[in-house]
């Protein structure tokens, strides 16, 4: 009993450790914003402050996030990035997963093992091979543009897997039955797959869109001059950082919380909104 | 390809049959056929580009092996990505077994919430808040001198401060994996092995690790993976004191690209870096006998 | 404006790869009819719907629908309405939505659609349900929005692919005389599926039984329970005996079977000669206790159990080789005790028995 009970000690240890290792740094990140130090540091603490969202130093600069015009500049970009990727995603995954559970050649499993390849390769591969291809085949320069095509590489396969799960769980019985009762393939694509597709579909987005925004290797080859909320991070903290760069954090964390938890709530409705089940099996 | 029209009609099928071929063909296949040819021509000015002396040759890949800095970057990187992906791999499974087969209830849930949170945690901000901890006036210097174990603060930048920083990103992408696949391990299994008087290290070895085979697989790749391939890590850590002399292969391979315009071996490099992933994803496929479709989910 | 068509078949095939799940059928279904296909599971039934209302294609033979050809129609352009086995009612729309889905489909205007999807759902009995969900509906209730979907269509052939087999029993009693008088108000020919042959007896005008892939027999109920065209339907169309032997003698429609237990008198309607092998069979309610030594068809052996059913009692005797008759006996109190073990012997009436043809002997 008591060895177990030892055990037992060891495990809640151990679970302790793991998740104080997971969240203290972030915590510390989080405090170091509101501490009125020149470093990003949470010690020693020398009182709460908001100026690193706004405010100024003592000869009147502006040092706070909110008064810096470049960083609203990289946030619209990624904003716009991201909207480019869930434009190019969700159609691009959602012909994959059709297509995938639709055909029935041998090669399947090889067209299979290509399409979700980018998902296994390094972003910078992506980023760098993107950039080249481009580059010297339509002349397409490194930029927002290019970073949608780059990011969309792996992205629509993401959104691919997710909607060839929800396909799975399709009653295929239903598209016949409608072409049964005369509808045309667009009809039936309109009226019965798409609505029963309609919850992937916007997990799919939320899920694109998230993988876009925090993106830094893929990115970081095939945006030019341009700049994104990430890369600014990075920058920022290679080359004169201050506590803002810790507010910057703070915004994304809280953001990326709501936008992880609409996600799992979307998919969470998503596996319960199954059909009605089948009232026999064929 | 005929089901595809008979299911979906001509209009659609046509542009599902379109979208999939621009797909693969424009973003999957040729960018990585394009990399490739780019790696074997040499760097030539613009107008001697396409003329006589533009001939394919391994070339650039030789010079990654002759060049004993670029070689021994290249294989500490791959070295530090395996042990990146051993040292998570053991940090986490206790904590994905308990979680999946131990915890009941709402805490599981909320244990698994805790993953699942710092998991769309942004890379960058994971790793600037180590990059915080390991700074000059930073966390654990601070808590040093506190302590009175140094006069004066450390340079904790290098290959080590690296590592950290890539477990700490990468961490959960070992966890989930490995939490499915044991979730879907049947409890029972596990009670009966240990009815017939089986210790836990044999339960362990017979029937937890062998179901969770896949999950392992998937883990070890896209840890490995995403350390291999990082750039993000590496890049915010070097700005560390004591960081400079450990660059890792990503940023020599960024440099060839912006600094010194090389693009030719840039493309060798990255195809060098792709084709150690491939290995590796193989060698997992291999030792965990599991399929492609197992991988990727 | 609802009206049925005919539906026929001239050796119509289908191959999946090698295996062939529909064999050379041939048949005709009368404009209006309330036709059953009847058979095992796996025997091709789905499959000959399928064909019918136009998913696949066969890859031997015609089908006609109202006399027309139907080679490379579609399943949206055929004047067929399919049932799914199971229903394949949208959950997405609202009831009335999935009846007039057939009428968005041909372009009528909203109103028109919703006004018609009442009527519809009046017909089957749903006034008022309109506006829920499929998944707020009973498994009966859903089975009458399928059917009100399909009929929303005005085909001239309603397929139903064993559409109750999902109810309780209850329900399925009523749901078969629902389905009967919705038949006959609208005229539309009728296929159903079926394995339950006791749907099938009730409700169709006609029968065809299947059995692997080939229609064995095609009649009314009563023929086919009267005269059933092969050991096989003897024995899935109600129960039947079969003992099996060789022909020793004929005599005007009646002929004499040599069996291992004795010679058995039955009618011979395939006109078997002398010598040919046959099997005899004879229903279980046709069969009596024998007491002394009547004359005729004698089967003698011990008594191996007795089932009561009610107003019946089936006694299963075990005859010298091991082979077991049923007799079904009425429970009218004149029973003698009969353990296990008793000596007993089952006769017979040779004109409710029937010689029929073993397969592959002619
Ligand atoms: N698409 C197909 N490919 C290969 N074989 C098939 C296909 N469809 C049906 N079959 C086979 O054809 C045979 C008949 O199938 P069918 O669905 O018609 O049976 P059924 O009589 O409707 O049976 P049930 O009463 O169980 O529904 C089965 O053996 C089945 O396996
Ligand atoms: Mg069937």
């Amino acid at each position: 009993m008591s060895a177990k009970r030892l055990v037992d000690l060891f495990v809640y240890v151990y679970l302790a450790l793991f998740f104080a290792y997971l969240f203290l740094p972030l915590v510390f990140m989080v405090a170091a914003a509101f501490n009125d130090s020149r470093f990003p540091t949470m010690l020693p603490w020398q009182g709460f402050t908001l100026d690193w969202f706004w405010g100024f130093d003592s000869r009147g600069r502006a040092i706070g996030l909110f008064q810096d015009g470049r960083m609203g500049m990289a946030i619209w970009n990624s904003v716009l990035i991201g909207l480019g990727v869930i434009l190019v995603s969700i159609p691009v995954g959602l012909a994959g997963a059709l297509f995938l559970q639709t055909i029935r050649t041998r090669a399947k499993s090889f067209l299979y093992g290509v399409m979700v390849s980018p998902i296994l390769t390094p972003g910078v591969i992506l980023g760098i091979s993107t950039l080249v291809f481009w580059r010297y085949v339509f002349d397409v320069g490194g930029g927002l543009m290019l970073a949608v095509i780059a990011q969309s590489t792996f992205i629509a396969a993401y959104c691919m897997l997710l909607f060839l799960a929800r396909l799975e769980r399709f009653d295929r019985t239903q598209e016949e039955a409608a072409l049964d009762l005369g509808a045309s393939h667009g009809l039936m694509l309109r009226r019965v797959m798409l609505p029963f597709l309609r919850p992937a579909l916007l997990s799919g987005a939320v899920l694109a869109f998230l993988q876009s925004f925090e993106n830094y290797n893929t990115t970081l080859f095939v945006i030019g001059i341009e700049d994104t909320l990430t890369l600014n991070i990075a920058t920022r903290v290679r080359l004169g950082l201050t506590p803002a760069v810790n507010a910057i954090g703070v915004i994304m964390i809280a953001l990326t919380i709501l936008g992880a938890v609409v996600y799992e709530i979307l998919r969470r409705r998503e596996a319960r909104a199954t059909p009605v089940e089948p009232v026999a099996a064929g | 390809m005929a089901e595809l029209f008979r299911r979906l009609g001509a209009v659609a099928g046509a542009l599902v049959l379109g979208t999939v071929i621009l797909w693969v063909l424009f973003l999957v296949v040729l960018p990585q056929l394009f990399m490739v040819d780019m790696s074997l021509r040499p760097h030539l000015p613009v107008p001697e580009q396409g003329g006589p002396a533009d001939v394919r040759s391994l070339a650039n890949y030789a010079t990654l092996f002759a060049n004993d800095a670029h070689r021994g970057i290249f294989l500490r990187t791959i070295f530090s990505a395996a042990l990146v992906t051993v040292l998570a791999l053991v940090v986490c499974y206790p904590v994905a077994y308990y979680l999946a087969q131990v915890a009941r209830g709402p805490t599981a849930a909320l244990l698994v919430l805790g993953l699942v949170v710092p998991f769309w945690v942004n890379e960058i901000l994971r790793t600037f808040s180590w990059f915080l901890i390991l700074s000059r006036n930073g966390l654990l210097n601070q808590v040093l001198m506190g302590l009175g174990l140094t006069e004066a603060p450390l340079n904790m930048g290098g290959v080590g401060a690296v590592m950290v920083g890539m477990v700490y990103a990468y961490i959960l992408f070992m966890v989930f994996p490995l939490y499915n696949a044991i979730e879907s391990l049947d409890r029972n299994q596990i009670e009966a092995a240990r009815d017939l008087g089986a210790s836990w290290p044999r339960i362990h070895a017979r029937v937890v690790v062998p179901h969770a085979k896949p999950g392992i697989a998937v883990g070890c790749i896209m840890t490995f993976m995403l350390a291999a391939g990082t750039v993000a890590v590496p890049q915010l850590l070097e700005a560390l004191p004591g960081g400079t002399n450990a660059r890792w292969f990503t940023q020599v391979i960024y440099s060839l690209f912006f600094d010194g315009g090389d693009w030719n071996s840039g493309a060798a490099y990255a195809f060098a870096l792709l084709v150690s992933c491939v290995i590796f994803i193989f060698v997992m496929m291999r030792v965990f006998r599991v399929g492609i479709a197992d991988v990727a989910k | 404006m609802l009206a049925g068509q005919s539906v026929t078949l001239e050796r119509v095939s289908m191959a999946f790869g090698d295996f062939v799940a529909v064999r050379n059928a041939d048949l005709h279904i009368e404009a209006g009819e309330f036709f059953s296909f009847l058979g095992p599971s796996g025997c091709g039934k789905t499959t000959i719907l399928r064909l019918i209302s136009g998913f696949n294609e066969p890859t031997g033979g015609v089908i006609r629908i109202g006399g027309a050809d139907m080679a490379g129609i579609g399943p949206n352009r055929r004047p067929t309405a399919l049932i799914f086995q199971n229903l394949a009612l949208f959950p997405l729309m609202k009831v009335w939505e999935n009846v007039a889905f057939g009428l968005e489909a041909r372009g009528v205007a909203r109103a028109e659609r919703r006004r018609r999807a009442g009527e519809l759902l009046e017909l089957v009995a749903l006034e008022g349900q309109g506006e829920k969900l499929v998944s707020a509906l009973s498994g009966g209730q859903r089975q009458r929005v399928a059917i009100a979907r399909a009929l929303a269509v005005e085909p001239a052939v309603l397929l139903l692919d064993e559409p109750l087999s999902a109810l309780d029993l209850k329900l399925r009693q009523k749901m078969r005389a629902e389905l009967r008088t919705i038949q006959q108000k609208t005229g539309v020919t009728f296929v159903y599926i079926t394995h339950d042959q006791g749907e099938a007896l009730t409700m169709s005008d006609r029968i065809a039984v299947m059995s692997h892939g080939r229609i064995e027999q095609v009649g009314t109920a009563d023929a086919i329970y009267r005269a059933p065209a092969s050991a096989f339907v003897a024995t899935f169309v109600g129960e039947s005996n079969v003992l099996a032997g060789r022909v020793i003698g004929t005599s005007g429609d009646e002929a004499i079977l040599e069996t291992a237990h004795g010679s058995l008198a039955g009618r011979n309607p395939h006109g078997l000669d002398a010598g040919a092998r046959a099997q005899l069979v004879v229903r279980p309610e046709r069969c009596r206790l024998l007491d002394g030594d009547a004359p005729g068809n004698r089967l003698a052996g011990t008594v191996e159990r007795l089932d009561f059913e009610g107003a019946f009692v089936s006694l299963v005797v075990r005859l010298d080789d091991g082979a077991e008759v049923t007799a079904q006996l009425a429970n009218d109190g004149s029973l003698p005790r009969l353990k296990p073990g008793t000596p007993v012997a089952i006769g017979f009436a040779a004109e409710a028995a029937l010689l029929l043809p073993v397969a592959g002997d002619g």
